[in-house]
């Protein structure tokens, strides 16, 4: 039998939160159990690896059309801190940023319904001793793995077009996961309350705007004071931010209340998550 | 609880003398060989007026029974009777509503990963991971079990043979006939080598072949001393298979004991079963009634009598002036037992 051929990232799950953190009473935010999950879907995808690639040509074909492109002709904008900056480095950071939400909430949405509805993977999951709390880790952890391979890669695409302005950029790839792990958290958490795939324009419904809107393409100036506190609040806007704001190497303490942001988002999704597919599998 | 059959309550009420003796064991979890004394006659699942409620809907109406480890017990009802609900509660994947649930002296709610893991289970629809092969099946299973992949390599193959399905060990599961891929789930359950083997309606829905390819697994099983529960609405299943089983309807378990103290309890020895013209069915009923020594049940195309004696009562029965087109006669089942029980029938 062959072995795996992420053998380290299979443990990634463990790390992201401290052990401290993974179990309390009877509900926790995964464990052990999470990594066996991520090695079925490792499995699975080892054989149909060419969904994989998608989900790293998609945002390279937005850098390449839009960034350099429309780079050509719109030229310089004024990027945080009223920096002039290249059209191309102000809209990569963007891309990366929602291509960490796209892959996640993919991942956490429609794959997690099609198991939990249709493929019934948790029912037989849970007649085992993993629980509910492992079965939601072990589809973010999943997500956040597939994300963070998109990330790199999209990241050295960046560096080879001279993209990257600064030492900072190093933590772009820690927070494209983090961002990954907040939309999945809130994703999965979200499809456990979906009846059918209808529900899922909901989905679209929400990220496309905000990746239209959330100062992808422009500076957040264009918008009038009410559309532009609206946008402050988004998900997506804090993510956009941060990594912006390492890959042009303008950083500061006010990043840090988003990075809070982030993971606080991600893990009440994760708890929302477990405690939702105990009450609709265990019941 | 109705206890007719006097072997068997003698059996269990011995184990339930011994409560603190059990928990205390329990607790330390020490392997079972290490207690001879107590193993003879462990309890390792006990309910107490175990419910289970679905919005108003009892589906489960307050059942007690014990199973011992060793013993192949069966819940044996008709569709609707509660069965699954009972697996799933003991499976650890459903709530009790109300009463009380002990599986290995530990409660389902608080301890359910950890009973789990010492649990096989076979639920009615099978959950086969179609993303996977059969063997990769085997693997992941045992590996949300926690078992290293060289284990469970070695029990796969096992396995694989067990359940007849070694040459198909590298398809995909989607194309397996429906008895094959109960082979697997069964093959399945088995990789953590489970105390306990919960089967849900094992051979619902296969052809007879099919039937007899999985009883003969299960009755290996069931000589290899694992402990078995099972859910059946199959008399013969209940019969060839159980060394004890209750008889549940209506979320209610309406007897206990083995087939035969059952059969010998609710049933007679022997039955006659008549065939009439239509229009004599009405007719040979009431003169039937009036033979001594026997009970008659009426279903929609035929009599039965039961009797200790079939050849004396057929020829009562002719003695009547009554001329059945067909008449024969058999052994009790569990079926009548069924029937006496409940006033219906078990299959359909
Ligand atoms: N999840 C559920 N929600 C509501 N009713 C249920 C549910 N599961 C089972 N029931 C009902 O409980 C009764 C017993 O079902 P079940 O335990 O599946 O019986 P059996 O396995 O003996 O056929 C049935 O009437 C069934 O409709
Ligand atoms: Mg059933």
């Amino acid at each position: 039998m062959p072995e795996l051929t992420v053998p380290t990232l299979r443990e990634l799950p463990l790390r992201i939160l401290p052990p401290a953190l993974l179990r309390t009473g009877r509900y926790g935010l995964g464990g052990r159990g999470s990594a066996h999950l991520v090695e079925r879907h490792a499995r699975v995808y080892r054989r149909t690896w060419g969904v994989l690639i998608s989900g790293f040509v998609e945002p390279l074909f937005y850098l390449l059309s839009i960034g350099i492109g429309l780079g050509k002709l719109v030229g310089t904008v004024t990027g945080p801190g009223g920096h002039v900056i290249g059209f191309t480095s102000f809209v990569a950071p963007a891309l990366l940023a929602t291509s960490a939400m796209n892959g996640a909430v993919l991942d956490s949405t429609f794959n997690v319904f099609f198991r939990l509805k249709y493929a019934k993977l948790y029912d037989s999951t849970l007649a085992t001793p993993m629980r509910a709390d492992e079965i939601a880790l072990g589809e973010i952890g999943w997500a956040l793995i597939r994300g963070s391979l998109y990330a790199t890669a999209f990241m050295a695409v960046m560096l080879a077009l001279g993209l990257v302005h600064s030492a900072w950029a190093l933590l772009d790839v820690p927070v494209a996961i983090l961002i990954g792990f907040a939309f999945a958290g809130a994703g999965m958490a979200g499809t456990t309350f979906m009846r059918s795939w209808q529900h899922f324009e909901f989905i679209t419904l929400s990220t496309l705007p905000m990746f239209l809107f959330s100062t992808t393409f422009y500076p957040l100036g264009v918008y009038p004071r009410p559309v532009q506190m609206f946008i402050e609040v988004t998900p997506l806007y804090q993510g956009i931010v941060l990594l912006r704001g390492l890959t042009l190497g303008i950083v500061g303490p006010g990043l840090l209340p988003r990075v809070g942001y982030l993971v606080i988002m991600g893990i009440a999704g994760l708890i929302v998550a477990g405690r939702r597919i105990q009450r609709l599998l265990l019941a | 609880m109705d206890m007719p059959a006097e072997g068997a309550s003698g059996h269990t009420e011995a184990a339930g003398r011994l409560p603190e003796e059990q928990e205390t064991y329990e607790g330390l979890s020490v392997p079972a060989g290490m207690v001879c004394d107590v193993a003879e006659r462990e309890v390792l699942i006990r309910a107490r007026g175990l419910t289970k409620v679905f919005g108003q809907f009892r589906a489960v109406d307050g059942i007690d029974f014990e199973l011992t480890r060793g013993e192949v017990f069966g819940f044996l009802g008709p569709n609707g009777a509660g069965k699954s609900s009972t697996m799933r509660m003991i499976g650890c994947v459903s709530p009790p509503s109300g009463g009380e649930l002990r599986i290995f002296g530990l409660d389902p709610v608080n301890d359910g990963p950890s009973i789990r893991a010492r649990l096989g289970a076979v639920p009615q629809e099978d959950t086969l991971d179609v993303e996977l092969t059969v063997r990769e099946n085997l693997l992941i299973y045992g590996r949300y079990f926690g078992l290293r992949r060289d284990v469970i390599k070695e029990r796969t193959a096992r396995l694989l043979d067990f359940v007849q399905l070694a040459e198909r060990a590298d398809d995909q599961v989607e194309p397996l006939s429906g008895g094959m891929k109960r082979r697997l789930t069964i093959a399945r359950s088995l990789i953590s080598e489970p105390e306990i083997l919960l089967l849900d309606e094992p051979t619902t829905g296969l052809d007879p072949q099919a039937r007899h390819v999985v009883w003969d697994r299960l009755y290996r099983l069931k000589q290899q001393g694992v402990t078995l529960v099972l859910t059946t609405h199959y008399m013969d299943e209940a019969e060839q298979l159980c060394d004890r089983l209750v008889v549940m309807d209506r979320g209610k378990i309406a007897a206990e004991g083995s087939p035969r103290e059952l059969i010998a309890a609710h049933s007679t020895p022997e039955v006659l079963e008549l065939r009439f013209r239509i229009d004599e069915q009405e007719q040979a009923v009431e003169k039937l009634a009036d033979l001594p020594d026997v009970r008659i049940e009426v279903l929609a195309d035929r009599i039965l009598v039961y009797t200790a004696d079939g050849d004396a009562a057929l020829a009562d029965v002719g003695r009547c002036g009554l001329e059945p087109l067909t008449s024969l006669i058999r052994r009790s089942s569990l079926e009548d037992v069924f029937l006496r029980l409940t006033g219906r029938r078990l299959e359909d």
